[in-house]
């Protein structure tokens, strides 16, 4: 596990050591288990994970509806582990949007700031500029039962914005909305963080919105942190095998160390500079990286070609190694025709130089 | 049958059922309704159509008493067990399932369970201890028995309003800087007030017909509406009971549609 220091200056908001344990005596439930992390000032954060990792009930402790068992949340550098919600300058998006059925939409958008007693004046020129930064002008009036999915999910982003907290925290606020809706938010969102500058702490379960989206992911598997880092980071320098195999999809072959490099199962050594000098190991490659070459030839390893499954832009080649393990490459579907493969072809199989690393488990 | 799908209404005699359901229920009223026009003394012979019984209730100064007594009566009643149903409402809705919830449902639903008649009994003997011990006579032992007899009638809607109600708005409201009262004034109150309305018009109308509890308890000159008319079949039946009952039946129309136009709006 890696847990990024930041630098000195810009941490917005941090967990430290922090457990939370739901239930007593032997039904607990360990949910997070030993946590810490810092996000960045300004930082489009994500936590990523499956279902049940824990990810929902950091975000909560973040905001404040729940207390952790040990460990504490600091804002700031400031410790806000007791502080209620109401008290906290930490606002949330949540995945039903719970919108307030029977106010307007600048009534939800104004909630905040008249809750915080600010002038009339003020919370109006605010609730304007909030209705022009999610382009809902227009809908001011309506109820929350009168608009799209979409246009529900703009409202929900400007009332948890308007009262400009230090943190924005977003509970999978997009898996409501169909596919080419959420690649439009999600572009929005990015644009909603540069211009306001607020640290948003996102939450998903989808690999491809984590990747496009952040500016650094934690992977959480089992109450754990398992990685935190940039998308590129993640995907290319995965820690362990949860991590290599959530973040897309990758092939794993097991093989011994070799001074120099892996052997593997069918005998054929692949170099690889740093690794162990002894011991078995789990070696990882993802199926872009995986070249196919004429059978035979030199320094390659001999495969036969399972099946090939076509996905438009690419073509998926399962293929088997001599010792039966399997292996998919991805490659670029050709402009017209077909790869010029057939199912049972012998085949050579290499490796892009660097992109084979050995796993933990 | 292959394109025609499962349908209650092509079972045989549907429609048979249904319309002698309807003239079973609707019938007798329309059929009171109509005598409360009549001119002549007899409430089954027809003589003509005339506001005769309206004007002679109208006049009735026995009436007039029970009439506003039992308006009193249902208002204080719906107003006090309705307050209570909303706490109750909160207080078994808006946390964790606990140990005995639903002994604790039966306990606020026990006058739905328990015979009116036994309830009307146990009231009689233990009203009349306390008049005993302290002389007094008013109208508050029908103000407690009827506010404590329409708590199910105003909780049920209000519960059924809250457990409708997703438990994150509140969640939302205090993440935007509400205090707890303020979740509630601004939050949760304005999104349960048909729930409410809903009860006080049910506990209302409880209040309004109830005979059997208040013919037991009531003192001497304490008649209500229902109680009246109850004691004036007894002697002989006119067209002026038709009249005040279908008076009875229009206030209750009134009630229903006004509470549907209000919250129709509302959602």
């Amino acid at each position: 596990m890696t847990t990024a220091r930041p630098a000195a200056a810009g941490t917005a908001i941090e967990a430290a050591r922090v457990v939370k344990e739901f239930g007593q005596g032997a039904t607990t439930f360990r949910a997070l288990d030993d946590v810490s992390i810092a996000v960045r000032e300004g930082e489009f954060f994500t936590l990523l994970g499956p279902s049940g990792c824990g990810k929902t009930t950091l975000l909560r402790l973040f905001a404040g509806f729940e207390m952790p068992s040990s460990g504490a949340i600091l804002l700031k550098g400031e410790d806000i582990t007791e502080l209620p919600p109401n008290k906290r300058p930490v606002n949330t998006v949540f995945q039903s949007y719970a919108l307030f059925p029977h106010l307007s939409v600048a009534q939800n958008i104004a909630f905040g700031l008249v809750m915080q007693g600010r002038p009339a004046g003020e919370v109006a020129a605010q609730v304007e500029k909030m209705l022009a930064l999610v382009k809902l002008e227009s809908l001011a009036g309506r109820r929350p039962a009168q608009l799209s999915g979409g246009q529900q999910q703009r409202v929900a982003l400007a009332r948890a914005l308007a009262p400009a907290p230090r943190v924005l925290l977003l509970d999978e606020p997009l898996s409501a909305l169909d596919l080419k809706l959420r690649k439009e938010m999600q572009i929005e969102l990015k644009r909603l963080q540069t211009e306001t500058g607020i640290t948003f702490i996102f939450v998903t379960h989808d690999q491809e919105e984590a990747l496009t989206m952040s500016d650094r992911i934690g992977v959480m598997s089992a109450g754990k942190l398992q990685q935190v880092g940039t998308p590129r980071d993640i995907y290319t320098r995965p820690v362990n095998r949860f991590v290599a195999s959530f973040i897309g999809e990758t092939n794993f072959l097991p093989a011994t160390a070799v001074p120099g490099g892996v052997r593997l199962a069918t005998g054929d050594v692949v170099a690889l500079p740093g690794a162990p000098a002894s011991g078995a190991v789990t070696l990882t490659v993802r199926p872009e990286q995986v070249r196919l070459v004429a059978a035979g030839e030199a320094g390659s390893i001999a495969a036969t070609v399972r099946a090939l499954v076509y996905f438009g832009t690419d073509t998926h080649c399962h293929l088997a190694l001599a010792d039966g393990s399997e292996l998919v490459a991805r490659l670029q579907s050709p402009a017209t025709g077909d790869a010029g493969l057939a199912q049972g072809q012998a085949v050579g199989v290499t490796f892009v130089p660097g992109a084979a690393q050995i796993v933990g488990d | 049958m292959a394109a025609r799908s499962f349908s209650i209404s092509r079972l045989p005699g549907f429609n048979a059922i249904a319309v002698l359901v309807f003239v079973v229920l609707y019938l007798p009223i329309i059929v009171l309704v109509i005598y409360s026009f009549n001119a002549g003394r007899s409430i089954s012979d027809w003589e003509g159509l005339s506001l005769h019984w309206y004007a002679v209730a109208w006049d009735n100064d026995d009436v007039k008493d029970a009439t506003i007594r039992s308006l009193y009566l249902a208002v204080t009643a719906a107003v006090i067990s309705t307050a209570v149903a909303t706490m109750a409402a909160l207080g078994t809705t808006r946390r964790r399932a606990f140990r005995g919830q639903t002994f604790i449902y039966v306990m606020i639903n026990q006058p739905l369970m328990v015979p009116e008649i036994v309830t009307a009994v146990a009231l009689l003997i233990f009203f009349a201890a306390i008049r005993q011990a302290t002389g007094y006579q008013g109208m508050g032992y029908l103000v407690a028995a009827h506010a404590a007899f329409c708590i199910p009638f105003a909780y049920l809607p209000i519960r059924a309003r809250l457990e409708g109600m997703d438990l994150t708005l509140e969640t939302a409201a205090s993440d935007l800087y509400a205090s707890d009262w303020q979740v509630f004034r601004h939050v949760t109150f304005p999104i349960l007030l048909p729930g409410i309305l809903a009860g006080l018009m049910l506990a209302f109308v409880t209040s309004l017909d109830d005979v059997v509890i208040t013919v037991f308890i009531k003192s001497a000159g304490q008649d209500t509406l229902p109680t009246y008319m109850l004691g004036q079949i007894r002697r002989q039946v006119t067209g002026e009971i038709n009249a005040i009952s279908s008076a009875l039946l229009a206030l209750t129309v009134a009630l229903l549609t006004l509470f549907f136009l209000l919250t129709r709006k509302r959602d």
